[in-house]
């Protein structure tokens, strides 16, 4: 720990903590020096110091200025970049006195100063906009009134469910009428692509690896939970990353989306474990591209790459796991992309979805068009730039990419010209939940043309009380010092985190959310099925906005 | 919120049976519309069943423009009926209404039933959409032994401004109703019954899925599924597109607009088949509040509810003749001699159908999965 400016007297070459983006409020009266403070700190930005108090005091009428000193014991705030303050307010959190605290400063420099050594700031966590997204300006504003009664929420039965999976054409069902019944025509040589019925938010895709042990296990216990005694049918996708084996072995594997990305970790032991896998996974994601870093590959710190992460992904342990920004089989879309699609499809008997996630983009309609060709293809997934991450150059996540609403709306109107809005499912993430409206945010994107939505940092935020926020709060998560214990494999941190208590939080988050669909859904007279594309429901307050979302101005 | 009144027969009735029966059911329609669909046609048109019947309106002026079009087309017109006009006050006459019968072009005498169809869905979309520039000219139906009036009015009063107990319109199926104008404008497009290629339905409630389901009938590549003046027209096509365009039996209709849970699928014998029906189909599901009464080409006429059964409707009658109707008080006043204890109120799983010639009344019921013959109305 240096403090620079006791190097150079004349305080150049040396931050102010005007400077600093957040700056430490310590209130000596109430603090009793226990030392918590200090010591939970992520990034050693507070230390106990020792300080010499000079006062001048005159006692009596007339002025006898004598000279007092005494030694203080203080808490200071290091002006040393490397350990600027994060905002995180472990401090206070920890404080039995309420003494200390963090306030945000809006006229900081710290993207100034964060690249010494001529290495860019890498960051954990999402987009730095605190502004509403577009998604949480939307409004629903068709309510059913007088002419055609809201449904209730509470009595009616509704159906919260969604597909992903390629759906066949009705024009080319291979069906045949005995007897004014219908059968299957199994002579036909059509093929019945699969598709799974599923709960419309997932949980998006956050490794093990880039999570804790305990953050991983509380989500899979939740989604289990969720699964076999709520009814809910929610999946929760791998990330990069593998599986644990007793998981992949288990017959809980078929709530969890495997993903496969360019790195390709974790896979040798799936491939691997295929012929003593009792259940089929949900789909397979094949990730193409992140809205958080767009064009940019996965990164694991090597102080992540502990044992059980390396036994997973099949590498040593301590190293940097760099994927690189795209799949190096990757050729062409016709052809090299369609050959995984097929060649995941054929590992798993064309038994379950396969379906590429790509980051949004002004080229994803050329994608989605490419998809809508391939047979196999079952959904796009796509990123928007309020996508999360747990490592990333700080200037991918917060000028890379492309808002998801429009992109949304852009590749369902396509796909409605062709016919095909019920046959490729689009999946919408990125920036889901991002003011803590889960339920609207979703409901939003499946208006503006989604099957689904996937969720991640919401769900971090949510059920293990992430500390990032859009201020830059935290955001550690690349560097192992996750002080919530969800993103770091550091067994000293990751024990704060109870893994049961993550898994409660979900099933509370999950069923709260089907409740806030439900009333949502109720009022606009739907029930039934998923309103997706139901874009006259929605309003919006920026004409500009709703001639490009083709929704309508409301004021 | 409308009414319905439907009619089945075995023998020849007056639209003014129907008419009379929304008479009854006042309190629900508040003069914005009323259509008349009839069908197997008795008066002047029963010798000429084999014939398309082009029915519609158009300016007094513009009749030139109508038969230019359809001379250009090659239709050669038979016979032209129009109503006898009883001046109403609170009815104003929009032009010349007429139900024209013509006979195909050359080419079109040699070829197949469904190919004679399409050209005639062909030819009164591009009709209506020469109208549809300057209001000149509106299309309703255009199809063999089927005619439809449409205007602005109370029911009772249209009836007679169309004169319409004068014996000219006799038909053995015959859709009404009685509008009341909710959120769309007044717009005798937007008026029921909705007819397309041999099918007719007309609604009661709003379509809350509208739109989904309007843009994928519009991505079918179908140029019939055109229109939608009224979120209500979606269900005429649905029953088009389930019917005619992929072949399903009609009581798959049920299964297509309110499809059953995955776990009621699995109690019915065909739940391979229902599974991809529901997600192939999922676009076309309809939320309700709806209750629907339809027609499909050979006489068959239906009534069905969406799952939560927010409209009203009933079926009464005896066999030879049935009414399906929004209200009972309709049925009482066209069948009073019937044992109203047997009438029927489908309830959440229910289709009801009446087949060709009123015989009997079927009842589907779709969680079962099978007809049900209802005995009480049985000859």
């Amino acid at each position: 720990m240096t403090d620079t400016h006791i190097a150079r007297p004349d305080f150049n070459h040396t931050l102010s903590l005007m400077d600093f983006p957040y700056i430490i409020q310590w209130r000596e009266d109430r603090c009793k020096r226990c030392g918590q403070c200090t010591s939970v700190c992520p990034q050693g930005a507070i230390s106990p110091a020792v300080k010499l108090l000079r006062t001048i005091e005159s006692e009596g009428s007339i002025p006898t200025p004598s000279i007092k000193t005494k030694v203080i014991h203080v808490i200071e705030q290091l002006r040393d970049i490397e350990h600027y303050c994060t905002g995180c307010a472990m401090c206070q959190l920890v404080c039995p006195n309420n003494a200390i605290e963090p306030k945000y400063n809006p006229q900081h420099k710290f993207y100034h100063y964060k690249n010494q050594g001529g290495e860019p700031y890498r960051r954990g966590g999402r987009r730095n906009d605190p502004s509403p997204s577009i998604l949480d300006r939307i409004k629903f504003t068709r309510i059913s009134m007088l002419t055609d009664p809201a449904l209730d929420a509470q009595r009616h039965e509704f159906r919260i469910r969604t597909y992903i999976g390629r759906i066949l054409q009705p024009e080319i069902l291979p069906l045949k009428g005995i007897n004014g019944h219908l059968t299957l025509n199994k002579d036909s040589d059509i093929f019945i692509p699969p598709v799974r019925e599923i709960f419309p938010v997932m949980i998006g895709s956050m490794s093990v690896g880039a999570l804790s042990p305990p953050m991983w296990e509380g989500l899979a216990m939740g989604v289990a939970y969720l699964n076999e005694v709520e009814g809910i049918p929610i999946v929760m996708c791998t990330g990069e990353g593998g599986v644990p084996r007793r998981l992949l072995t288990s017959r809980y594997l078929k709530y969890f989306i495997l993903q496969i990305a360019s790195g390709y970790f974790g896979w040798d032991e799936i491939i691997h474990s295929i012929p003593h896998i009792v259940v089929d996974p949900a789909a397979i994601e094949i990730k193409y591209d992140q809205g958080a870093k767009p064009g940019d590959g996965g990164l694991l710190m090597a102080q992540k790459v502990i044992r059980l992460i390396a036994e997973i992904r099949g590498v040593p342990e301590g190293v940097d796991l760099a994927s690189p920004p795209t799949h190096q089989t990757k050729y062409s879309i016709e052809e090299a992309v369609a050959k995984m699609i097929q060649s995941m499809s054929m590992a798993f008997g064309f038994r379950i979805p396969v379906y590429p996630k790509i980051s949004g983009t002004r080229t994803a309609k050329a994608v989605l068009n490419n998809l809508a060709r391939n047979p196999y293809a079952s959904a796009l997934a796509i990123d928007g730039e309020d996508g999360g991450t747990g490592a990333a150059y700080g200037v991918s996540l917060d000028k890379m990419g492309h808002p998801i609403a429009s992109n949304i709306r852009d590749c369902y109107l396509e796909l409605v010209k062709q016919g095909k809005q019920n046959e490729l499912p689009l999946i919408g993430a990125g920036g889901v939940g991002k003011k803590g409206n889960l339920a609207a945010n979703a409901a939003a994107l499946i208006m503006l043309g989604a099957s689904a939505v996937q969720v991640g940092k919401y769900i971090m935020q949510a059920t293990a009380e992430c500390l990032g926020d859009e201020l830059n709060r935290c955001n550690l998560c690349n560097t192992g010092k996750c002080p919530r214990g969800i993103a770091t494999q550091d067994p000293r941190l990751y024990r704060r985190l109870d893994s049961e208590k993550v898994a409660e939080r979900l099933v509370d988050v999950i069923k709260a959310c089907e409740m806030e669909l439900k009333k949502i859904f109720a009022p606009m007279g739907r029930s039934t099925e998923l309103p997706i594309g139901m874009s006259d429901a929605l309003g919006i307050d920026d004409k500009d906005v709703a001639e490009r979302l083709q929704i309508s101005y409301v004021c | 919120m409308c009414r319905l009144a439907a009619i089945t027969s075995n023998r020849y009735l007056s639209p003014m049976e129907n008419i009379a029966a929304l008479e009854t059911m006042k309190e629900g329609h508040d003069s914005s519309g009323m259509g008349l669909v009839l069908k197997d046609l008795g008066g002047l048109f029963e010798g000429l069943k084999g014939y398309p019947i082009l029915s519609g309106i158009c300016k007094e002026d513009k009749k030139g423009l109508l038969d230019e079009y359809m001379n250009r087309k090659g239709f050669k017109l038979i016979f032209e009926w129009s109503p006898k006009i009883r001046p109403k006050r609170g009815v104003s006459k929009r032009g010349h209404y007429f139900a024209r019968i013509y006979d195909y072009p050359e080419p079109y005498i040699e070829i197949s039933q469904k190919e004679r169809e399409e050209l005639l869905v062909k030819t009164r979309i591009e009709l209506r959409q020469i109208g549809e520039k300057d209001g000149s000219i509106l299309a309703f139906s255009f199809y063999p032994d089927v005619i439809t009036l449409k205007e602005v009015g109370d029911p009772l009063e249209l009836g007679e401004f169309f004169a319409i107990d004068n014996g000219e319109l006799m038909a053995k199926i015959i859709l009404a109703q009685g509008r009341q104008n909710t959120n769309y404008s007044i717009d005798l497009y937007a008026c029921h019954p909705f007819f397309i290629q041999g099918y007719a339905t007309m609604t009661n409630g709003e379509n809350t899925a509208f739109v989904p389901i309007r843009e994928f009938l519009m991505s079918r590549g179908f140029y019939g599924y055109t229109g939608y003046q009224s979120d209500s027209e979606v269900f005429a096509h649905i029953l088009h597109y389930v019917v005619e365009r992929l072949g399903l039996p009609i009581q798959y209709y049920k299964d297509v607009i309110t499809p059953l849970s995955s776990k009621e699928i699995n109690l019915r014998p065909e739940k391979e088949v229902l599974h991809i029906l529901k997600k192939s189909l999922r676009y076309l599901v309809i939320d309700g509040p709806n209750c629907v009464i339809g027609f499909t080409p050979d006489g068959t006429c239906f009534m069905v509810h969406d799952s939560k059964k927010l409209r009203p409707g009933v079926v009464g009658g005896l066999p030879g003749k049935y009414c399906l109707m929004s209200e009972v008080c309709g049925v009482d006043r066209i069948i009073p001699e019937r044992d109203s204890s047997k009438d029927i109120y489908p309830m959440k799983y229910d289709m009801v159908i009446v087949p060709p010639g009123a015989s009997e009344v079927l009842i589907w019921n779709q969680l079962a999965g099978e007809f049900k013959e209802d005995r009480r109305h049985a000859a």
